[in-house]
């Protein structure tokens, strides 16, 4: 199996320490681009992708009878902010609190990102490590299981839910989630342990040590930029689903996650745009931070995980 | 507030699928010590058991399902398909997906290249780059909502000469600027269906710039300083050293922003539900399967989807591998 890391890129190419002091063909080639024209191209992209997402921002912050009436834009001249559509959209004495939807949703995510993760780690080990009969033949298979669209699996999957009387609890989305997200989860973190010097392995393996010492002493702690790269990926895929929310969530606040509650009220109150602006930021807000933070460790996952879904 | 027993709910979820672990591996170490040798099943297992119950098992039960009719019951051999290519309802769907996998990624692909040379090593790249890539972290639900705000529409006979009506969608705004008639954006088609590739773009330009951006960022600096030694321009720098080498690349992020709109569901169904000529394959997967209980028909669109994704993906590792052999 060749090796499927991508490099480790950096988005913003923020990390520190990262511009070589050398002469890099960057520096040489900025003379021939950083002509007005291009500056000017670049400014108008980055202005042209930030008014969709800076129009409704700045709504949320205006008084509901404003947004109705007159475009974001008039605020430049005509200055009216307010956090009621914030406050409204988080109380929970009303029916269109969202509120219960984000604790559902943390409580769908973190169980969602951990169980693959955990169990990933196990079979990736097992297929890394140890040998027994027909792992080339699996291994091969757990990688094919990536192209199978998670369409193909949800009237099946839901039936037996039923049977089983999970449906509408957590538990039918963290294992949904879980299902879904192996097949990558076992194939990143196999290539990442690969990776590891098989001398190490065969000197702990000498001294003694078992396949599970050697799981939880050595291979978990070198693992951490896979597992960082994994989590973020299945943590914003999990945190942004639509389909297996619309699918496996109970009715009402039961279990159902953020985004399934923006899509109703999308639905059933399309103008209530008050509410739908600040509810769509409260549900950007926890994403965009972690993405932030961890950007790093984000594109690894993001390209390599390209095919999922 | 019904917080505490969903989080404890969560805690004992986490606690009790630690626990089945803990013995799997405990009994795997008891077996290993008494000088058992395959002790990689009891690793693989649980994960293999999982697959098998939640990919394998319901897959193969959709692919059964395609060839029965909307209750599951009787077999009706490939009427479902028949309809998919046949009825013309079924037929915009079609052409409403190809259009989506044909358009998107090249646009959005050729957008975050330009991005992607003109910020390369300028001043204030980071910020940029953030700003075109930020929309990739929110939810596809979210960007959905911040665009059907961007395309609103008010019809303007509904105002009188005194108060005329405001458009409050920025882009309808615009075309009054320019003197035009505002547009209701997601109502007629075949344009509609352009208006929510526009989001797809929106989303996927910073996918295409960041991985271009990382590959462009690769490439050797004496090739580089030997075309600009032999006098070449801007444009030459790109067409004989910069694409050549980011070749690799390009046809990954192409193939990948293709699949990912193969399979758009979120944007169709958050923005138009599918209806006005819109629909796509994967909205009407759903529609089918789980609004009109039409099971057959809606396995059919499934393994439909299935068999066009495949192809591509195999596409795509193989490029992506050899991009990374290099």
């Amino acid at each position: 199996m060749a090796e499927l890391t991508a490099p480790d890129v950096d988005i913003a190419g923020a990390t520190a320490g990262s511009p070589p002091p050398r002469r890099t063909r960057g520096e040489i080639a900025k003379r021939g681009l950083s002509s007005p024209w291009a500056s000017l191209v670049a400014v108008i992209l980055a202005v042209v992708w930030t008014i969709p997402t800076a129009g409704l921002l700045i709504t949320s912050f205006r008084p509901a009878v404003d947004i109705n009436k007159t475009g974001w834009w008039t605020v430049f001249t005509n200055p009216d902010f307010t956090l009621d559509n914030y406050k409204q959209v988080l109380d929970t004495s009303q029916t269109t609190s969202l509120t219960p939807y984000l604790i559902n949703s943390i409580v769908i995510t973190i169980p969602a990102v951990l169980l693959p993760i955990l169990l990933a780690c196990l079979a990736a080990y097992a297929f890394a490590w140890t040998s027994f009969k027909g792992r080339n033949v699996l291994f091969v298979a757990v990688f094919a299981l990536q192209v199978v669209p998670i369409q193909v699996t949800l009237l099946p999957l839901l039936t037996l839910y039923v049977k089983l009387n999970l449906n509408g609890t957590f538990w039918a989305i963290w294992l949904s989630h879980t299902m879904f997200g192996l097949p990558l989860a076992i194939f990143l973190l196999h290539n990442f342990m690969r990776e590891i010097p098989n001398e190490l392995i065969e000197a702990a393996r000498v001294d003694g040590a078992g396949h599970v010492t050697i799981f939880f002493r050595m291979m978990l702690p070198m693992l951490k930029p896979a597992l960082a790269a994994f989590g973020i990926y299945q943590f914003l895929w999990v945190w942004n689903d639509l389909l297996v929310a619309l699918t496996f969530a109970g009715p009402g606040t039961a279990t159902a996650p953020m985004t399934k509650f923006l899509f109703d009220l999308t639905g059933s109150r399309g103008t209530a745009w008050y509410l739908l602006s600040a509810g769509a930021f409260i549900s950007m807000v926890i994403p965009v931070v972690v993405f932030l933070c961890l950007q790093r460790y984000f594109v690894r996952g993001l390209l390599a995980g390209s095919v999922k879904g | 507030m019904e917080l505490a027993p969903k989080l404890l709910d969560m805690v004992w979820a986490i606690l009790i699928f630690g626990a089945v672990i803990a013995v799997i591996l405990g009994l795997a170490s008891f077996y290993e010590n008494r000088g058992g040798r395959r002790v990689g099943w009891w690793f693989i297992g649980p994960a293999l058991a999982l697959l098998a119950v939640g990919l394998v098992y319901p897959a193969l039960k959709t692919v059964w399902n395609s060839f029965r009719d909307a209750g599951g019951g009787k077999f009706v051999g490939i009427d479902n398909y028949t309809q998919i290519f046949t009825n013309s309802d079924e037929l915009v769907v079609l052409r409403n997906t190809v259009l989506w996998t044909l358009v998107t990624p090249f646009v959005a692909t050729a957008i975050g290249m330009i991005y992607a040379i003109l910020v390369d090593r300028a001043k204030g790249e980071a910020v940029a780059k953030a700003l075109i890539f930020l929309p990739m972290a929110i939810s596809l639900v979210g960007a959905s909502i911040i665009w059907k705000f961007m395309y609103d529409y008010k019809d303007p006979a509904g105002g009188t000469a005194k108060h005329p009506t405001q458009q409050i969608g920025f882009l309808n705004q615009v075309l009054v600027w320019l003197h035009l008639d505002p547009v209701n954006f997601l109502l007629n088609s075949p344009q509609n269906t352009f208006w929510l590739i526009v989001v797809m773009i929106w989303i996927q330009a910073g996918f295409a710039m960041t991985i271009l951006s990382a590959s462009i960022k690769a490439i050797p600096a004496d090739i580089v300083e030997a075309a600009r030694l032999d006098g070449v321009g801007a444009f030459q720098m790109f067409r004989f050293v910069t694409f050549p080498s980011i070749r690799p690349a390009v046809v990954v992020v192409l193939t990948t922003i293709a699949i990912a709109c193969l399979k758009v569901f979120d944007i169709v169904r958050t923005m138009t539900g599918g209806n006005f000529d819109t629909n796509v394959i994967a909205n009407e997967f759903y529609s089918q399967t789980f609004s009109a209980a039409n099971q057959g028909l809606g396995a059919a669109l499934a393994v439909v989807l299935f068999v066009l994704v495949v192809p591509i993906i195999i596409y795509n590792v193989r490029q992506l591998r050899a991009s990374e052999a290099r």
